[in-house]
């Protein structure tokens, strides 16, 4: 046996960025009770929780973790961070592909609990079990996330295994919803971890690992891969998101009157034709490229060329474009060219940010100044008008720079700014949390109310709309679907699979799948750590202040029509109230 | 199970045959691992995939050339790497004491050594090739001097 054999699978590892200490430690039972990933992470968050220590507190914990079948099976490629959401004020949660997961793996990491601040600025190297705090003060306040990203590259061993996970000038200046960029193309999106880590001085994470892991059956193991990955290959399960990628939902979506339009305010964009998946598709997008361990390449990259000069200059960029993009600096802002979407999605990028909180606060601010509930003078001179990119790429800038009481606002999220210059009717959060791009009908807005996280992730509510839409579905039947995803989705959010391949990952596969690697769980023991899981991070939100009855409905939900029509806002209280009697609230 | 030599069958080797195709997935190099020994890795692959310049420039994979007059064989001491059929050699784990001179010998970089002390090389089995989602690595037919049969139908 060599001691480069991983011999468990629980192992946590508490690094301190204060004393600059950290420490192994196995947690077999945490990990057998609740699977891995976010079921362990809630546990590990919980166990960190302080009274009275907000988001940015020193003391406030980072966790990452995988979970079995991370690294292990095909398109299991996520982790899972959770932190107390400096956005919201609680529960913050949010999944990263790339190569984090398998290198966690393979540096035989099951989970990471930060803590502390710095004395100045640092990153963490972390290879082969040895952890080093390293000075970055040389790379902090670059101007752009992916040039982090192009040193770090240089500066640190074992290229194509290793993961660099960072933030840009967001998360140092702490805009409440900056994001941690993951190798270039994926994201730690939502909730505002990048706050979170420049607040600790924590610029970034280099993590790489060549170890290897024992299987209890390894022969069952190769069987259930081969089995699993052809599902995933030959199967039309996931092949949506291998040909446009998620942005086929653009033209998807306007058909049904789903697209958010110009802040809410159509679902249906005359122009979607020109930013859909299928014109990008066929005239922008150069490469696709995969998370490690996922046969699908989800990631669509697009090219975009300009002319600098009129002596055939030109400048060309590569920028990752997904569905939601398109939605939020798209649709939502107007914006009719997909050159103009994919220049502001470069400025995002560059800046570090979560794109669908960002194209929320400018849908919110170009509505304020369109009716004059605003000047310029608060803008600094910024003219907010649908369609107009040059005026968003000086607001994105703005932000970040926060030079004025109005983009300092701007830069806590849609909510504190509505509270302070007015709109909140229009200012599209739930739970605090900028909305995704769907106004599919009371499925979605319930579901993103009740969400542990308020993502549509959380319970698929879009999808329950759909099928209302189709098949037509009782408020009830729609609650009960809600249900059972939220908790299913526990289960596979701990494992940890990409919800991409949830078609592929049934019940059954699973157990199946958890045998080989000395895990026996039946189907009802699966169904009852979901509900568990679920049940915790509520109890969690709780002791951050969520209160379910406090949410505020904006007023634009139940004005604008939906793929289900306008929807009436004491159906959804009275959705809410079946929701919390079947949950027990 | 795949390409294992025999009498009287045709030799195969890996070509990597549309290297732009490749997104990345580590499909090969899991396979290549999972295959060969008793743990999930990536590092006991024979193949690997490279980023050259990051990321955003796309990958490049590096594996045994099946060279005819192969530098690794020539350079082993104890005889553990013998000429293989149509290119590239046959490791003889049992022969191999773990010196490296094979892994300085190839220049494209196609050998490395597993924890145990033992040279990790391609048997050009052609398992990675059926795990490419892409269709970047292709087993093909060749001579016994390596030259490439075409399959004409």
């Amino acid at each position: 046996m060599s001691d480069t054999v991983i011999n468990s699978t629980s192992n946590v590892v508490y690094i301190d960025l204060t004393n600059e200490t950290s420490k192994l430690v196995q947690r077999p039972d945490m990990f057998d009770r609740y699977i891995g990933g976010t079921g362990v992470a809630t546990q590990l968050l919980d166990e960190g929780f302080r009274e009275d220590k907000d988001a940015l507190d020193p003391e406030a914990p980072i966790v990452l973790s995988i979970g079995p079948f991370s690294g292990i099976y095909p398109c299991c490629t996520k982790a899972v961070a959770m932190f107390r959401s400096p956005l919201n004020g609680e529960l913050g949660e949010s999944y990263a592909g790339g190569r984090i997961a398998t290198a966690m793996r393979f540096a035989g990491y099951d989970s990471i609990v930060i803590t502390g601040k710095a004395k100045r600025p640092v990153y963490l190297s972390l290879h082969d079990g040895n952890i080093t705090f390293k000075d970055a003060t040389s790379i902090w306040g670059l101007s752009s996330t992916v040039d982090v990203g192009k040193i770090l590259r240089d500066a640190e061993p074992h290229p194509g295994r290793r993961s660099i996970i960072r933030i840009g000038p967001a998360g140092e200046k702490g805009v409440k919803y900056a994001n941690v960029n993951v190798d270039t193309y994926r994201h730690f999106g939502r909730l505002g971890l990048g706050a979170v880590f420049g607040s600790k001085n924590l610029k970034a994470i280099v993590l790489s690992g060549d170890e290897e892991l024992q299987i209890a059956d390894k022969k069952d193991y190769n069987k259930q891969y081969k089995q699993l990955y052809y599902k995933v290959v030959n199967t039309d399960l996931m092949e949506k998101y291998h040909d446009l990628g998620t942005t086929v939902n653009v033209n998807v979506l306007n058909e049904i009157n789903a697209l958010p339009t110009r802040n809410f305010q159509q679902t249906y964009f005359e122009c979607a034709e020109n930013i859909s998946g299928e014109n990008l598709g066929d005239n922008y997008l150069i490469r696709k490229l995969s998370c490690a361990g996922c046969p699908i390449g989800c990631i669509h990259i697009a090219m975009l060329k300009k002319l600098f000069s009129n002596s055939h200059d030109v400048e060309v960029s590569d920028i990752p474009y997904d569905y939601e993009l398109v939605y939020a600096l798209g649709t939502n802002l107007g914006l009719t060219e997909p050159e103009d979407v994919l220049e502001l999605i470069d400025s995002c990028e560059r800046q570090g940010v979560d794109i669908i909180s960002m194209g929320v606060v400018l849908a919110w601010a170009t509505e304020m100044s369109m009716k004059e509930k605003i000047s310029t003078d608060e803008t600094m001179g910024v003219t907010l008008k649908w369609g107009d990119l040059n005026n968003f790429l000086h607001a994105v800038d703005l932000i970040t720079k926060s030079p004025n009481e109005f983009y300092s606002a701007l830069a806590e999220g849609v909510a504190v700014a509505s509270e302070k210059y007015g709109g909140q009717d229009f200012a599209m959060q739930l739970g605090r949390l900028e909305i995704p791009g769907y106004h599919t009908g009371l499925g979605n807005v319930v579901g993103l109310t009740t969400g542990v996280r308020h993502s549509h992730h959380d319970n698929a509510g879009y999808s329950a709309d759909q099928k209302a839409f189709k098949s037509g579905l009782s408020d009830e039947e729609i609650i009960d679907q809600l249900i059972a995803e939220d908790d299913v989705r526990g289960v596979l959010n701990s494992l940890v699979i990409c919800l991409f391949a949830r078609k592929v990952y049934t019940p059954d596969a699973i157990v199946d799948a958890l045998k080989p690697l000395g895990i026996e769980k039946s189907e009802e023991e699966l169904d009852r750590i979901g509900t568990e899981i679920f049940m915790k991070k509520y109890e969690l939100k709780q002791k951050f202040g969520f209160d379910l009855d406090n949410v505020k409905l904006p007023k634009r939900f139940f004005e604008t029509v939906s793929t289900n029509g306008i929807i009436d806002k004491e159906r959804v209280e009275n959705a809410l109230e079946i929701y919390k009697n079947k949950r027990g609230f | 199970m795949y390409n294992i030599m025999g009498e009287g069958i045709i030799p195969k080797r890996i070509k990597v045959a549309n290297q732009a195709r490749c997104i990345g997935c580590y499909s090969c190099m899991l396979a290549c691992a999972r295959t060969y020994y008793d743990t999930v890795s990536l590092k006991n692959s024979a193949i690997d995939i490279q980023t050259k310049g990051g990321i955003e420039e796309g990958f490049v994979s590096i594996v045994c050339h099946a060279c005819i007059d192969p530098p690794c064989s020539r350079a082993c001491p104890t005889g553990a790497l013998t000429v293989r059929k149509g290119g590239g050699v046959v490791l003889h784990k049992d022969l191999c004491e773990g010196c490296s001179y094979c892994v300085d010998a190839c220049l494209i970089g196609a050998i490395h050594m597993d924890a145990y002390g033992k040279a990790v090389v391609c048997k050009h089995c052609g398992v990675c090739a059926s795990y490419c989602p892409r269709d970047v690595l292709e087993l093909r037919k060749v001579g016994e001097n390596g030259e490439e049969i075409m399959d004409i139908n």
